[in-house]
């Protein structure tokens, strides 16, 4: 119950520590992820490792100042190397992540082995580093953790418009006169000192995660960059504060000699969770929004389709209004009969057209509509025919596809420009009027 | 020094492993797929998991299974994220390979009581004790590690060599591949598959995040080097085999990790080809660029002191000093040490002064210069003060016969200013 309302001083402590990193890592993050180098803040958390030994080795003293100084110094370090390949050799971006990720953690592995070979004695907490200890945070932590992430949140308030320009548009940037190569490397430093105040709370892999996860999961709600660097801080803020709340609450794990579940997984998947919830429900980037507005248009096309089967039949018959069966319109056009027989459903629940006996007959509304679908293909093939010269026999399938989407005002267009140059035939197997006979 | 046969297999193993990754890492690399390689050794951790929670033992069967299973996973999820909800491709990786990561470090937490799995094992391997898990083959002890990193790398290697073709096509044209009936998803799932299945099997030996350098490391060095596929692939397995053997022998020589300082080895054997590297590397460049920065600085000078000469309406008559040509030509590092390289060649003489044969090279340039100007005065509706500053810079690479051509096409001999454009050098 004490931890339940955070008035256990530790748990608070905590908590706000890992919201404040959220918060600093989703607004930074949004701009890493714009800008395409989501995966810079992974291969910064590794090669910052060297740094965080080199600096026990060096000063051969246990303080979290000093190694986190240690840290940024080779994370600067691997951002600029990275720079450097991008810009004058032929490594491409994934590889140089990937060899600058690499060599340098490895450096670390080999900086530590060689720190516990000291008669000093062993470089405890490195394991922190690596994995993450939120839990055993204390108040200078989270002081520092404020410092930096208050230190990062002004200076992007402050060259937001500077950002903005070097991730969406650097050319035109570099155009205006921006020092674009130097915003870059600053919004990389941003994230450099991000990332490594965040590695003993949560762990190198785990501080990626945080520094991409809000910002995708932020992009799905919007399309403007203030909106979304607001959200992605909150959603940061928001899922740093439930895992490491979840962490202290949950029981531990049955027969565990461990003292509970580890926090940086519990805060990866926190966001990870509003990342599936985005990714699904989001009103207008959503899969399901898409999904749903994928399934309207197919039926749209199919009930365009059968209004004209139904049209053409009538047609082909001289006789407009009869009643036409079901197998003559299968033979009509290619296509199955659950295909037909959903699309009937939905045109009589929609009063398009009506049965009648085991034909199908068109309403009044069904006759209007079926016209100008049948207007717009014919008019469509015509223009094929008349203006891009294709054979008459190719037209009729392309036709087929665009049908659907021409509106009023193309449809005015395309009667103009062929009436200009009189191929629109006057009368006869023609065009059928809007909402008449032809 | 004395090598002991427990050292022979442990640099046996760091060398099966290295070339096993190396060489099935170059198609990552020419693929740009290297941080998938890093996204598959992370998210292996929950197919791990999940193999020991099912078959409760730490046999290689189950491991290689769940590891390639999570491993298809990351690359079938981030591509899903890249089709369906539009995210950029890094994005997405970074999305599904720290999910996975945080999952597996729960699920292993959760059956921590139950199964013994060091995380540090996992991070940094234990290529130092393989030589004491061995297995008996044809009546030799040969370390376990070794036998299952020789059979990957032979097959990494077969594969590489029966489907170079489909390899190939996919790798450097996938469309025309598509075109061509290679399916493009079988190759490029059937490549991780076998990422992610050596992933695992290097792990034991190096970790999990060395792997990733293994795996890209040495094929970004090979493609330093060469432009051929074919001699990328053998040059991989050399530096693969370089980086383990060193790494070894300095891991020794400073009593440190041995998966580490092969990292380090493989980043240095990299670092070593971007500067020095004969055609892309960055030393070369800076070096063709300095003397053609040279090459245009003399000429500078040679065309100055002709157009002093003509100014003068002698020959042979004194030029300015070398600080005032410096400022006049707004070079004023490259062009001091110009003259003096002139005075070297024999071209421009104490003074100075245009020599017989500084005068031959000058006259080409300034002919250059003026036939230019003319060009972009003909078919260019340039003012007559726009033409000056082109032609300054193309002047140097318009050779006799561009020259002839465009003579041919002005037939002037006055460039737009007036000036009278010389006749071609034919002493030399």
């Amino acid at each position: 119950m004490r931890l339940l309302t955070l008035q256990d001083e530790n748990t608070r402590l905590v908590v706000l520590g890992s919201a404040l990193l959220g918060l600093s890592a989703g607004v930074v993050g949004s701009f890493a992820v714009l800008r395409r180098r989501a995966l810079v803040g992974d291969a910064v958390a590794h090669a910052a490792l060297p740094g965080v030994c080199a600096a026990w080795l060096v000063f051969g003293e246990r303080s979290l100042p000093l190694f986190l100084a240690g840290g940024l110094l080779f994370g600067l370090l691997a951002v600029v190397c990275l720079a450097f390949l991008r810009a004058q050799t032929r490594i491409k971006d994934d590889a140089a992540m990937a060899v600058v990720l690499g060599s340098f953690f490895g450096l670390g592995i080999v900086l530590s082995r060689v720190a516990q070979n000291r008669p000093s004695g062993a470089l405890a907490g490195l394991d922190g580093f690596l994995f993450g200890k939120a839990a055993s945070m204390v108040r200078q932590d989270v002081e520092m953790i404020a410092l930096v992430s208050g230190a990062s949140l002004v200076l992007v308030a402050v060259l937001f418009k500077e950002f903005q320009l070097v991730c969406f548009d650097r050319a035109f940037g570099g155009a205006q006169g921006w020092p674009v190569g130097w915003l870059d490397l600053g919004l990389m430093s941003v994230l450099v000192c991000c990332t490594v105040v965040g590695l003993p709370a949560v762990g190198v892999v785990l501080m990626a995660a945080l520094l991409v996860i809000p910002a995708v999961t932020a992009r799905f709600w919007t399309d403007r960059l203030g909106v979304m660097v607001v959200l992605a801080g909150v959603i940061g803020a928001v899922a740093s504060a439930t895992g490491a709340g979840l962490s202290a609450v949950l029981p531990p794990p049955p027969g565990s000699l461990s003292r509970g579940w580890p926090t940086g997984p519990m805060i990866v998947l926190s966001a990870t969770a509003a990342f599936g919830v985005s990714m699904l429900a989001a009103p207008r980037r959503g899969i399901v929004a898409e999904w749903l507005r994928r399934r309207a248009l197919v039926r749209r096309i199919a009930q365009q389709h059968l209004l004209r089967g139904v049209f053409e039949c009538q047609e082909a018959g001289r006789d407009l209004g009869r009643a036409v069966s079901e197998r003559e319109l299968l033979s009509a056009r290619s296509w199955g009969e659950g295909e037909l027989a959903a699309a009937v459903r939905v045109a009589v629940g929609r009063d398009l057209v009506t049965r009648e006996g085991d034909g199908l007959k068109l309403t009044p509304t069904g006759v209007e509509e079926a016209s100008r679908v049948v207007r717009a293909h014919r008019l469509w093939a015509l223009y094929l025919v008349d203006q891009a010269g294709i054979a008459s026999d190719h037209v009729d399938r392309d036709a087929d596809e665009i049908e659907h989407v021409l509106d009023a005002a193309v449809i005015r267009g395309l009667e103009e420009r062929l009436l200009a140059t009189g191929k629109l035939p006057a009368s006869g197997r023609g065009l059928p009027v809007v909402g008449g006979e032809a | 020094m004395t090598i002991y046969a427990h050292e022979w297999w442990v640099i046996a193993t760091a060398v099966a492993c290295c070339v096993a990754c190396g060489v099935i890492g170059c198609f990552l690399v020419l693929r740009r797929l290297s941080m998938l390689g890093d996204a598959i050794a992370h998210a292996v951790l929950p197919g791990l998991a999940v193999a020991f929670m099912v078959s409760g033992s730490r046999a290689v069967g189950p491991m290689l299974l769940g590891a390639a299973g999570a491993g298809l996973l990351t690359v079938g999820l981030s591509s899903v994220l890249q089709k369906r909800a539009r995210i950029a491709e890094d994005a997405a990786i970074g999305v599904v390979f720290t999910g996975m990561f945080a999952t597996g470090v729960l699920m292993i937490t959760w059956v921590a009581s139950t199964i013994d799995l060091d995380p540090g094992c996992v991070l940094y391997g234990l290529l130092e004790f393989v030589a004491f898990d061995t297995v008996v083959v044809g009546g030799l002890e040969v370390p376990r590690a070794l036998v299952a990193l020789l059979v990957v790398a032979g097959v990494n290697i077969a594969v590489v060599a029966v489907f170079l073709k489909e390899l190939r096509i996919v790798a450097f044209d996938p469309a025309l591949a598509a075109t061509m009936g290679i399916s493009v998803g079988v190759v490029h799932y059937g490549l991780m598959g076998l990422v992610a299945a050596t992933t695992v099997v290097s792990f034991e030996a190096v970790g999990s995040i060395l792997v990733v350098t293994m795996l890209v490391a040495p094929g970004a060095t090979a493609h330093l080097l060469t432009d051929r596929l074919g001699r990328m692939l053998w040059l991989t397995g050399v530096i693969a085999a370089a980086s383990a053997v060193l790494g070894y022998f300095a891991a020794v020589w400073l009593n440190t990790s041995i998966a580490g300082m092969i990292s380090v080895v493989a980043g240095g054997l990299f670092a070593a080809a971007v500067f020095l590297a004969p055609r892309h590397g960055y030393l070369g460049k800076v070096v063709v660029r300095g003397l053609l920065s040279m090459r245009i600085a003399r000429e500078d000078v040679l065309a100055f002191l002709y157009r002093w000469e003509e100014r003068a309406g002698q020959q042979g008559v004194r030029g300015p000093g070398a600080w005032q040509i410096a400022a006049a030509l707004e070079q004023p590092v490259l062009t001091p040490v110009a003259i003096w390289w002139l005075g070297r060649l024999g071209w421009v003489g104490p003074g100075p002064v245009l020599t017989e044969a500084g005068r031959a090279t000058a006259v080409g340039v300034v002919r250059s210069h003026r036939l230019w100007e003319s060009y972009l005065a003909k078919h260019l509706p340039l003012a007559g003060d726009h033409l000056h500053a082109p032609s300054h810079r193309v002047e140097h690479f318009i050779g006799p016969g561009m020259r002839e051509e465009l003579a041919g096409e002005l037939g002037a001999g006055r460039d737009p200013h007036g000036r009278e454009i010389p006749g071609e050098d034919r002493s030399g």
